[in-house]
């Protein structure tokens, strides 16, 4: 009882803190807006193929993720509550607090950027939405994961600006590498079946960062 | 009564080449009030600290034995009430909603009664619904205070627990302390004379310097 009572009053607790100050919400829709005005303003009048559109759809998901999911953490360390939170919870219940929040933040910032995609560049049409659905769910939770575990490490850094987009990008290439393959595959029209080992490779990915995660974040969050 | 110990066995402690403290070696008992005492920077702060399990001891071990059976360290918190001019509350939050969440956070349903009561006695009752960004730094402590006693803590630890407070203040820290103190372990780390009075023992931590 109390392992499901914890995570869901730091969820909450985040959410609200949210609401009321906005950082990340607006971080986020700053960045979506002015990185999708850059690349409309830069391709004007130009023809773009259906791959490069989905690429850049990936581009715009990372540096978006980039740009507020660090805040799960460094938050709490700006502040000066990391040890109000390391008093009152055991580690486990934090990650799972401060993921909950991160999944949230992920799922509403892809719809955004997809829905804006999809109205926007006239080159992105997606054959096979089931495939695209599974593909951004799947990516969604590796995202969500891996920028909240980078985010505990980077919290405890100093350099934490440059380190976040530095750490993730190796953790994530080939979340993003697979989810640009299969990104194609929809545009494609290709069937679930056959794009089964990649969303195979997805599944693996978001079960082995979420074991390692919790594995290592006992070690990060203790002094 | 929960019969509750914390054994503490030979534990070292050093940042770097300075050691803080070593080879401490104690228990502590339900129902005492324990003083941790020693100059500024002497490590009462990080010996609490080590005792609630937030920090790691360089050498020796630390265990909470419930009813005969040692404690995990993740189940600490369950246990735990801390206040300390250190920990921060939440400035975007008010009173009420900072207690209500870490009531949450420790896995319990707020006791409202209880905590009501708390917040008349500290004087906050007709300010439970501000936030806490306009308080004063002695309104801060008072709130830190009773979010440590809002649980019921089997352990309560209160590190330099009336710093930034008034006569009053003082007084009803004091009062909040004894009361129940036979039903927990409470450890006051302090060097001020009048918060060790309240305590049955003292540890000084400059006994066990280098």
């Amino acid at each position: 009882m109390k392992m499901s009572i914890r995570p869901l009053a730091l969820f909450k607790k985040d959410w609200q803190s949210e609401i009321r100050t906005r950082y990340a919400i607006n971080a986020l829709a700053m960045f979506i807006l002015v990185t999708i005005s850059v690349i409309l303003f830069s391709i004007g009048d130009e023809k773009i193929t259906e791959y490069l559109s989905g690429g850049l759809l990936w581009v715009v998901i990372f540096f978006s993720a980039m740009s507020g999911l660090s805040r799960a953490f460094v938050s709490e360390e700006e502040r000066g509550t990391t040890l109000t939170l390391q008093l009152s919870a055991p580690p486990s219940s934090i990650f799972t607090g401060k993921l909950l929040f991160n999944l949230l933040l992920v799922f509403l910032m892809n719809f955004v950027i997809t829905f804006l995609f999809i109205a926007l560049f006239d080159s992105f049409i997606v054959k096979n939405y089931s495939l695209f659905f599974f593909a951004i769910v799947l990516g969604n939770i590796g995202i969500s994961v891996s920028s909240t575990i980078i985010a505990a490490i980077i919290s405890k850094a100093g350099s934490k600006g440059t380190l976040y987009p530095v750490l993730s990008f190796p953790i994530l290439l080939p979340l993003i590498l697979t989810l640009l393959e299969l990104t194609k595959f929809a545009i494609d029209g290709d069937t679930i079946a056959g794009s089964f080992v990649e969303l195979a490779v997805l599944v693996c990915y978001d079960v082995i960062m979420l074991a390692a995660s919790y594995m290592l974040f006992d070690f990060v969050w203790k002094d | 009564m929960t019969d509750f110990n914390i054994e503490l066995a030979n534990i070292s402690k050093n940042f770097g080449r300075r050691q803080i403290f070593r080879n401490l070696d104690f228990t502590l008992k339900t129902g005492q009030i324990y003083g941790i005492a020693g100059h500024n920077g002497a490590g009462k702060s990080t010996l609490v600290k080590i005792i609630a399990g937030v920090s790691t001891p360089n050498k020796g071990k630390l265990n909470w034995v419930k009813n005969g059976i040692a404690l995990e360290s993740e189940k600490y918190c369950d246990y735990l009430g801390y206040a300390a001019p250190y920990l921060i509350l939440y400035d975007e939050f008010t009173a009420i909603e900072n207690l209500h969440f870490l009531s949450g956070l420790r896995g319990n349903s707020p006791d409202n009664e209880y905590i009501l009561r708390l917040l008349d006695e500290f004087k906050l009752g007709d300010r439970k619904d501000e936030l806490l960004k306009g308080y004063s730094s002695g309104m801060k402590q008072r709130m830190k205070i009773i979010s440590a006693l809002a649980d019921h803590p089997a352990v309560l630890i209160a590190d330099e627990p009336v710093s930034n407070l008034d006569a009053e203040g003082k007084s009803s820290v004091y009062k909040a302390l004894l009361e129940n103190s036979n039903e927990r372990i409470t450890i006051i780390a302090s060097n001020e004379q009048s918060d060790l009075d309240l305590c049955s023992e003292i540890i000084s931590v400059e006994n066990y310097k280098v």
